[in-house]
């Protein structure tokens, strides 16, 4: 057995919650139900996730005050880190989740419609609480950013606009290739590469994945830091222990219990 | 054994987090909202997450120096530093321009990234760690196994190298966790840490 020397790879599932409720929508549409969030972060922590995301897709203006409460339960559940996503607009909102006990937060719409916003967040919490997610879909040849789920196309280059949320002060980039989510085909394995060799902060791989091999082959062909997936773990089509075992025997580093 | 520990009440993050796990270690937290609510202390936690000048002026403006440093350098009592907090112990940091707490010799240097040795900048995730002292709070453990989750940009280099007790690989091998006396710091964050640093916690309970 070798001594482990460096930070290992990062499995990280991706709990989309709506009304305090876990769902997972394939392409972001038909969703499905797919449990208490509280209950899954406890068994994704007992099985050796890394970290965790939740994923705020609720719309009503209660939204601040759910999250708030849920961030506070899943705190005293857990202790491994975990980031919430969705819904967050301002520094009050941030203020509220890292008070409840969040670790980062993951900014995506806002920042693209107020890029100053990361200036401003990473310079009140730190870099390291200041997640920038990004939905990318290619479209007349070149990788677009999109709002909404991956619904409204903006005119931002996906590689310019990953570059500018770094120099704003982005301490980790969330990609979700749109082309790739729900397919399980795999992780668009092209552009994170392009993408991680460009910036110099943690890439974290979304979209996409669908097997094992899939995990295999985005740490081997792009060196991204993590990856993320959710209704292969929601539903155990992929366990966490045995993705990890099948990554160490593949000599990639990793965390096991 | 001491299981009652205070934390001076700072706005600098996440104490909520180590609250948690003392009190499923079965200690008792005492969040001291005043310096003067923690002059009684026995035991220590100062967390920490943010900006080094941030932090200190916050310590400084607010009154909590003098007493830290009665309580930890003249009644000797176990302080634990975690992340920001373990920072504070030493003399400066490059993040800012206010001296730190002096307690330990050294130093916070950003993390270089070069052509030759490039790395990612926080060093962000769980990394293994390498013991270099026997006796420490770092849970004695198949070491190969032993992995913290650290998040930071600047790592402490320590001016006396007896005051080093483990370090990590990241480009190149940096302070991990550091004691001198009854003065206990890692950069990582073992109520982040999953079992491993529960187990820390519980040693310092025990110290």
């Amino acid at each position: 057995m070798t001594i482990a020397t460096m930070l290992a790879k990062r499995i990280i599932p991706c709990l989309d919650v709506k009304d305090g409720r876990t769902v997972k929508g394939v392409n972001f549409v038909d969703l499905r139900d797919a449990g208490d969030p509280v209950e899954l972060a406890w068994n994704y922590s007992r099985q050796g996730a890394d970290e965790l995301v939740f994923l705020d897709i609720t719309a009503t203006h209660e939204r601040r005050k759910t999250m708030v409460e849920l961030v506070k339960s899943v705190a005293r559940q857990i202790s491994i880190p975990f980031t919430i996503g969705g819904g967050i607009n301002e520094i009050a909102d941030a203020d509220a989740l890292l008070n409840a006990g969040a670790d980062k937060i993951s900014i995506n719409s806002a920042a693209v419609r107020n890029p100053a916003l990361i200036d401003e967040l990473a310079k009140a919490f730190g870099v390291q609480f200041v997640i920038v997610a990004v939905d990318t879909r290619f479209n007349d040849g070149k990788n677009i950013v999109h709002l909404n789920g991956g619904r409204i196309p903006t005119e931002k280059e996906t590689l310019n606009w990953i570059k500018e949320a770094e120099s704003r002060g982005a301490g980790e980039i969330l990609l979700t290739s749109m082309d790739h989510d729900g397919t399980k085909a795999g992780f668009d394995n092209g552009l994170l590469k392009t993408v991680n060799d460009a910036v110099n902060i943690p890439v974290i791989a979304s979209g996409g994945a669908g097997a094992v091999e899939h995990f295999v082959d985005v740490f081997e062909r792009t060196n991204v830091d993590a990856a993320l997936a959710a209704s292969v773990f929601h539903y155990g089509e992929i366990l966490i222990p045995d993705l990890k075992g099948i990554l160490q025997n593949k000599g990639i580093e990793v965390r096991l219990n | 054994m001491e299981t009652i520990v205070h934390i001076p009440n700072l706005s600098l993050g996440n104490t909520l987090s180590v609250v948690n796990m003392i009190n499923r270690l079965g200690g008792e937290v005492i969040i001291a909202a005043t310096p003067d609510e923690l002059s009684s202390a026995k035991k220590i936690i100062l967390p920490g997450v943010g900006a080094f000048d941030v932090g200190m002026r916050e310590l400084k403006d607010l009154g909590w120096i003098d007493v830290l440093n009665k309580l930890v350098l003249e009644q000797n009592v176990p302080i634990l530093g975690i992340c920001l907090g373990m920072q504070f112990f030493f003399e400066d940091s490059e993040e800012g321009v206010l001296p730190g707490l002096g307690w330990i010799p050294g130093r916070l240097k950003r993390f270089v990234s070069t052509e030759e040795n490039p790395i990612k900048i926080p060093h962000m995730g769980w990394n293994a760690i390498h013991v270099h002292q026997p006796d420490s709070i770092i849970p004695v453990m198949n070491e190969e196994e032993l992995r913290y989750y650290f998040v930071h940009s600047y790592h402490a280099i320590c001016g006396d190298i007896n005051d080093l007790v483990a370090t990590a690989h990241h480009g190149y091998d940096v302070t991990a966790a550091v004691q001198r006396n009854n003065i206990y710091g890692v950069q990582f964050h073992p109520e982040k840490s999953h079992s491993f640093g529960m187990a820390l916690l519980k040693n310092f309970l025990s110290v």
